[in-house]
């Protein structure tokens, strides 16, 4: 089979050949790595706004888009034609380079987090050693995006959302990265290749039995708040009073709010593919044996994509089963059950490591 | 907005995907908390009043299957009766039964769409669909029989206005088969969700002293340990030959009003199960003037529609035209409650209280 | 209590009450001015808890104006209904009850906004349905709108 590897290899080794210089090999490199990265994530978000309509209308007895393209699946490029001919309003009161640059802001940093994740073995945009912590880090600049949006709108509404918003995501940052530090207890790395090799004999959700196990049901519900979807998604509830913080929004900027939602989506349910399902690693039990040999024929990035699609379906059907919460239940559900819990877990995960009481 | 004593206040509505209907409400917030809410009603005003003044007394019935669209049925039997007892006229029957049976579909499609809209209210949108996959087989029954899915206009004074279709008996002997399975689904969706048990007890407190000066009647009145089921208490038609329990509660918030309305529906089912083998035959509608006049006086008639009591006065002073016609609308003292359950909770609360308080504008209008 | 005994029971304190012959319900006529003290009496005295008022409405009959208050006791399970004759046409005008049941807070905003009826010591007299600038009381029987056509 062919690695994706091997095919980014030998583009290298042609340019490589074609341009001499160092510096300008590089920039082309980048260029093409940068076209290729914004072309595919715009692919990404079609294709999970498609899946969540199909996914809500298989939980809804009721097909879902069925007319645009062959069954339904250009419905959201013609949903995204209709927004980019919307006019793109800007408040007269608002704050207009605030108002302006907010989306960006979002769209950016969600863009940022991409590079450490590994696609597949090799194939990665950045492998840097602090790989979780940038991950983790980056994802929190996003804050600042959407409390400026609320801000800047010069609308009640906006603000009280933007303002929920932003209490919520700060607060389940907290249970992501206890959760998040756990597998990195057990790595010993934050680099995201080497978490993935490590679970070369097993993914963790299997090896590190119990501690891992609280860590991940902790991880699925603090990334559903983090990245305010259902039963989370009080900020932007459009029954509830407040219709959130991108109100006042139209036209391409609106677009670039929802994109930047479903790649934030990809990469939470990505990143726990990877810390917690072995990423690229095909499911091996133990060391060297002939399962894990029938398991190595299917490549790699099917791996990947099997599982993050796998979580994405999971935390879709949160959304379309379950009612919302409200903002103090929200706010007590993390501060008094999960970050306890996390804490403790951790203490645990650390016992576990040093006595290699894990397989 | 900021007032001058500094309250914040908003305004949810008219336009609003969780009032149901045109409510405006005006709303005085202490940062989350609600100080004062303060309906502000007339949006679809028609003065259904003033217009029966000139509607005889076979016309003005349907112009009320738009008060509470929802209890179509129920609406225009509380018109009849009010004109029965008028007119003194024995209403076959063949009529009684056959308007109890439609009557109770009628409460059960009304509380299925509550259910969905429950849900949708809350965040939870697949109930919503779910909900109205039995409203449309209640629908189709309608449509069959009485020509429409919504206001049904089939009531006349006297009976009703055609017999019934062939097919009737065994379509609503099927919706209660699939209904009764799907009551339990229901409970397993939302009923069970720990979630929607969190955002609804203990939310939206009404006190039985509370309930009965305010008025409530219906579910919202019989959550909070009032007894005051119109069909009990004061049968008409055929609901003094069937057995059925009128589920009362005590605790008053919203969960209470929740699980009343679920068990209504079972209830319901209940009565059309009673009655749907034994449609006695006979005439379909007792013999009355074309032209019909009633004597002088004031007559009330009542009915429990699914949101509670109906009444119709009549007053009449011997015309071809109903002189005065008041319709005590259940709604519109539900909704005089909702200033005094929602003092002092969130807004997110104000929602799930809504939501259970189940009011539909057009009646509280007129 | 049955009819007949409501009957004594009211006429005893209460001897300027009239009653009508038969009807649905035993009616109780009264004037306009008397209606705070009988209503608070049906209320509070314990053999009456009459505790639900279940309609509150008004009857233009062209010379006077009559309210009707359909009462209820839940405890007694039994019905009464106070008519009350507001002589005055131009300026008609009775106590309120909205302190002795809260229901009757909306249900005279209502009468107020489509007879004009004024209640004393109402805690909020506003229309409720109306615009407040709408000329006119829709439901009196010489109600004039100049948009409507006759046809």
């Amino acid at each position: 089979m062919i690695t994706l590897s091997e095919i980014t290899h030998s583009i290298h080794v042609k340019l490589s050949g074609a341009i001499t210089n160092e510096t300008l090999l590089s920039i082309t490199e980048m260029a093409i790595v940068g076209i290729i990265l914004l072309g595919s994530l715009v692919m990404l978000s079609f294709f999970l706004g498609y899946m969540e309509r199909k996914v809500a209308a298989f939980m809804q007895i009721r097909l879902g888009p069925n007319r645009v393209g062959p069954k339904g699946s250009l419905q959201i490029v013609a949903d995204t034609v209709k927004l980019l001919f919307k006019e793109g309003l800007t408040p007269n009161a608002s704050d207009k380079f605030l108002f302006n640059t907010a989306p960006y802001i979002m769209v950016i940093t969600t863009m940022l987090v991409i590079a450490p994740i590994a696609y597949s073995n090799g194939f990665q945009i950045w492998d840097t050693s602090i790989g979780v912590l940038y991950v983790s880090s980056v994802s929190s600049v996003s804050v600042i995006g959407i409390l400026m949006a609320g801000w800047s709108s010069n609308n009640k509404y906006s603000l009280l959302g933007a303002m929920r918003c932003g209490a919520q995501i700060v607060s389940y940052e907290l249970s992501i990265g206890l959760s998040l530090i756990a597998i990195v207890v057990l790595t010993g790395s934050l680099r995201m290749s080497d978490i993935v090799m490590s679970q070369a004999d097993g993914w963790w959700i299997f090896k590190g039995h119990i501690p891992v196990l609280i860590a991940f049901v902790i991880f699925i519900i603090a990334s559903t708040a983090e990245i305010n979807r259902a039963p989370f998604d009080l900020a932007e509830a459009e029954s509830e009073l407040t219709a959130g913080f991108h109100t006042e929004y139209s036209g391409m900027k609106f677009a670039m709010f929802l994109l930047a939602e479903y790649i934030n989506l990809f990469i939470v349910c990505a990143m726990g593919a990877t810390l917690f399902l072995g990423g690229w690693m095909p499911l091996h039990f133990g060391a060297d044996n002939a399962f894990n040999h029938a398991m190595d024929y299917i490549p790699g990035f099917v791996w990947f994509f099997g599982k993050t699609f796998f979580l994405i379906f999971v935390i879709m059907w949160f959304r379309w089963t379950f009612p919302r919460l409200r903002i103090d239940q929200l706010l007590n559900l993390e501060w008094k059950y999960l970050l306890p819990i996390s804490m403790i877990n951790i203490l645990l995960v650390t016992i576990i490591a040093i006595f290699g009481w894990h397989f | 907005m900021i007032t001058e004593d500094g309250d914040f206040v908003i305004n949810i509505g008219p336009q609003h995907p969780s009032t149901h209907g045109v409510l405006h409400l005006k709303v005085w917030l202490d940062g989350e908390t609600v100080k004062k809410v303060e309906p502000h009603l007339g949006y679809i005003h028609r003065s259904i009043e003033k217009m029966c003044e000139s509607l005889s007394y076979r016309q003005y019935i349907f112009s009320t299957s738009r008060m509470d669209y929802l209890s179509a049925h129920i609406n225009n039997q509380a018109c009849a009766l009010a004109v029965e007892m008028g007119l003194g006229v024995e209403v076959p029957d063949r009529a009684k039964v056959i308007r109890t049976i439609l009557a109770e579909l009628t409460r059960l499609a009304s509380h299925a769409l509550w259910w969905g809209c429950m849900g949708l209210d809350l965040g939870a949108v697949t109930p919503f669909f779910y909900a109205f996959r039995e409203r449309e087989f209640i629908n189709d029954i309608m449509e069959e029989t009485c020509g429409a899915r919504l206001t049904q206009n089939f009531i006349v004074p006297g009976g009703l206005m055609a017999d019934i279709h062939p097919n009737f008996v065994s379509k609503t002997k099927e919706l209660i088969k699939m209904f009764r399975a799907n009551i339990d689904e229901y409970n397993q969706l939302l009923t069970g969700n720990v979630i929607f048990q969190q955002r609804t007890k203990n939310v939206g407190f009404l006190s039985k002293e509370a309930a009965i000066s305010y008025g409530t009647s219906g579910p919202v009145a019989r959550a909070s340990g009032v007894s005051c089921d119109v069909r009990k208490h004061y049968p008409y038609d055929a609901y003094d030959r069937v057995q059925f329990k009128e589920i009362l509660g005590t605790a008053g918030d919203s969960w209470e009003r929740y699980v009343i309305r679920i068990d209504e529906m079972r209830e319901s089912l209940s009565i059309i199960e009673q009655l749907i083998d034994n449609i006695p035959e006979g005439d379909i509608v007792a013999k009355t003037k074309q032209v019909i006049k009633l004597p002088k006086g004031e007559f009330y008639s009542r009915v429990e529609t699914a949101r509670g009591e109906l009444g119709v006065l009549l007053v009449s002073d011997g015309g071809s035209t109903p002189y005065r016609v008041k319709f005590r609308s259940p709604n519109f003292s539900n909704l005089s409650a909702l200033g005094h359950i929602a003092k002092g909770s969130k807004i997110g609360d104000l929602v799930a209280m809504m939501a259970t308080l189940d009011l539909v504008i057009p009646d509280v209008d007129r | 209590m049955n009819a007949e005994e409501l009957k004594q029971e009211i006429l005893a304190f209460h001897p300027s009450v009239v009653f009508d012959e038969g009807g649905q319900f035993v009616n109780a006529n009264i004037e306009g001015a008397d209606v705070l003290t009988l209503l608070t009496e049906l209320r509070n005295r314990p053999a009456f808890d009459f505790d639900y008022m279940f309609c509150l409405t008004c009857v233009d009959y062209k010379t006077h104006f009559t309210m009707f208050y359909h009462l209820r006791s839940l405890t007694h399970r039994h019905e009464l209904v106070v008519k009350a004759k507001i002589a005055d046409v131009n300026a008609p005008a009775v106590d309120t009850v909205s302190h002795i049941w809260r229901t009757a807070d909306f249900m005279e905003r209502e009468v107020y906004d489509l007879f004009g009826v004024k209640f004393f010591r109402h805690p909020d007299l506003r229309r409720i349905f109306l615009d407040e600038n709408w000329p006119g009381y829709p439901l009196r029987k010489n109600y004039e709108d100049p948009n409507m056509i006759e046809l």
